[in-house]
């Protein structure tokens, strides 16, 4: 079966971001970008389901800017088979992203396809369930295990108060919790023979579809800063402070 | 218009992230509907009829809806959101699972975890783990909007009276199932809504260590929360972790134990009211966002505080 998984650059998890001096949004020049770590999980839980023989090819796909395709190749060094760059210099919403991601499913026909939980710039946590909703396919969600035999998923899923198990019929949409599994890293050699592994691209206009969005940004702030707080020499102390200066207990 | 509420529950109890929604709604309208869609779910419509300011209960007791299946649900929610200005939720798992689809399925942009109303369409938001606060406006005929319960006090639970509708719906896509559960069980106060969160880090050392966090919040009435860092090497199960990918919480008191300050986890904590730190590394992060900070080594310190409270 074939396995399509979807990867997204965005600013290194490491970073402290900044916010423009006009508010316009966070400042992205010259900061370290890479592979968003939800993704990552994705591409390592695809090329894992390749090693057991489960999935026969894996192709990762990716939109944006041209730039992308380092992350695409990422992806390759970590094991996919080939990649497909949806190149733009729109900003893309999750919906636009979940469109052409729908008109990417119509064309390759994936048995399975497994994107990250959430981007960790945008914090939407929203482009798997729409591409589910589009495509009319079942979707499991905040994957800590998931399992394929049978024409069926079985994803355990991370809720709040604990786990949940759900069976999927296939096609069906998984989006990676952090506890999937453990990335690997990219030996050197396989980032060599990444660089030969072949890589589409194609535009929105290719894929018949549309980029537009609802939602306007109209300010970036920093948020509110904390004021710096005071070190307590002893428990004494401060259980007295908490008692009588901050009055919380 | 009216705004739709989709409560969030259990089947048994209403969740309380639900009244905190409903103030989000409040802000943006005065008609606001709530929807009660699961399966033998009566008290909840019960609980759902009291809250304060909500005009009009709507329920869809169905098998279809027993354990919130995004996919059947989606359906209901898309079905009936369709004569709604605004349709909310809260930031739960639950919420994030299906509303996102239901998005889709109206062929509308989301709002996800706003933090704030500035009006019928405008919302902030934080983005980049809570480093940046985004102001957004939305055009979309009908805003679809997840909400972050510690971004609004809830409404009172007690003093409304709104009219109770059953609804015959039965959406089942029929693609998905429900397998089984797995709940961690716990006498202390739900994370997200507690007063007092007590949480442990990698420098707990291991599982059984917690134990003295657990002593100290037990005393406090507090609940129990962990780093990512705890969580991975396993100490305690993942439901526990505050932070970017875990839970956000904003209590009156928050105390971190051996927890350096990673972004991620800070995302989940820094809108406390009062943080406290214990450290022994004085140059950690946490540090630079705690009220009181004590540099000391955890495991004399946190059987001291809770022997001294």
């Amino acid at each position: 079966m074939k396995i399509l998984v979807a990867v997204k650059r965005v600013i290194d998890y490491n970073v402290k971001v900044r916010v423009k001096a006009d508010h316009s949004d966070v400042d992205l020049t010259n900061v370290k970008m890479a592979i968003n770590p939800f993704c990552e999980i994705a591409v390592e839980e695809a090329v894992r389901l390749k090693e057991k023989g489960v999935a026969t090819e894996v192709v990762a796909v990716s939109l944006g800017t041209k730039e992308s395709q380092e992350q695409i190749r990422t992806a390759l060094a970590l094991g996919a088979d080939r990649g497909i760059l949806v190149e733009t210099d729109e900003k893309l919403g999750a919906l636009s992203v979940a469109k052409l991601l729908k008109a990417i499913v119509d064309e390759e026909k994936p048995d399975l396809v497994i994107l990250g939980k959430q981007a960790i710039d945008s914090d939407n946590n929203q482009t798997g369930q729409m591409l589910a909703a589009l495509a009319g396919l079942p979707q499991g969600t905040f994957a800590s295990e998931l399992t394929v035999e049978d024409g069926k998923a079985s994803v355990t899923r991370e809720v709040d108060g604990g786990l949940q198990t759900v069976s999927l019929s296939l096609p069906a949409i998984v989006t990676t919790d952090l506890r999937l599994n453990e990335p690997r890293y990219a030996s050197l050699p396989n980032i060599m023979k990444a660089k030969r592994k072949p890589l589409d691209t194609k535009t929105p206009a290719d894929l018949g579809v549309e980029v537009a969005s609802s939602l306007t940004t109209l300010k970036v702030e920093p948020p509110a800063e904390r004021s710096a707080g005071i070190k307590v020499g002893s428990v004494d102390e401060l259980i007295e402070k908490l008692k009588t200066e901050a009055k919380v207990i | 218009m009216a705004i739709l509420v989709v409560a969030e529950h259990d089947n048994a109890a209403l969740g309380s992230a639900t009244l905190n929604t409903v103030a989000a709604a409040r802000q943006i309208g005065d008609e606001v509907h709530l929807l009660v869609a699961g399966s033998g779910c009566g008290s909840v419509a019960e609980a759902s009829a009291a809250i304060e300011g909500v005009s009009k209960v709507l329920v869809a007791d169905n098998a279809a809806y027993s354990h919130q299946l995004a996919e059947n649900v989606s359906l209901l929610v898309a079905e009936l959101g369709k004569g709604y200005s605004h349709i909310l939720t809260s930031a739960s798992t639950s919420g994030k699972n299906y509303l996102p689809r239901v998005a889709a399925l109206l062929d509308v942009d989301q709002i996800s975890d706003i933090i704030r109303v500035d009006s019928a369409d405008t919302f902030a938001r934080p983005i980049y783990a809570g480093n940046a606060i985004a102001t957004v406006q939305s055009s979309a005929p009908i805003k679809v909007i997840t909400v972050r319960s510690t971004g609004f006090d809830p409404v009172s639970a007690t003093g409304g009276s709104a009219a109770v509708e059953q609804l015959d719906s039965a959406q089942d896509a029929g693609i998905s199932s429900f397998v089984s559960e797995e709940m961690a069980k716990s006498d202390r106060p739900e994370l997200g809504g507690a007063e007092i969160v007590v949480s442990g880090g990698r420098g707990m050392g291991n599982g059984e260590n917690f134990e003295i966090l657990y002593k100290l919040a037990d005393k406090l009435g507090a609940a129990v929360g962990a780093s990512r860092a705890a969580v991975d090497a396993g100490f305690v199960p993942n439901d526990m972790q505050v932070g970017q990918t875990g839970k956000i919480v904003a209590p009156n008191l928050y105390v971190a134990v051996g927890i350096s300050g990673a972004i991620q986890h800070l995302a989940g904590m820094k809108d406390s009211k009062v943080i406290v730190a214990i450290n022994k590394d004085e140059e950690a992060p946490i540090f630079q966002v705690a009220d009181y900070g004590l540099v000391a080594d955890l495991f004399e310190a946190v059987p001291e505080l809770e022997g001294k409270l």
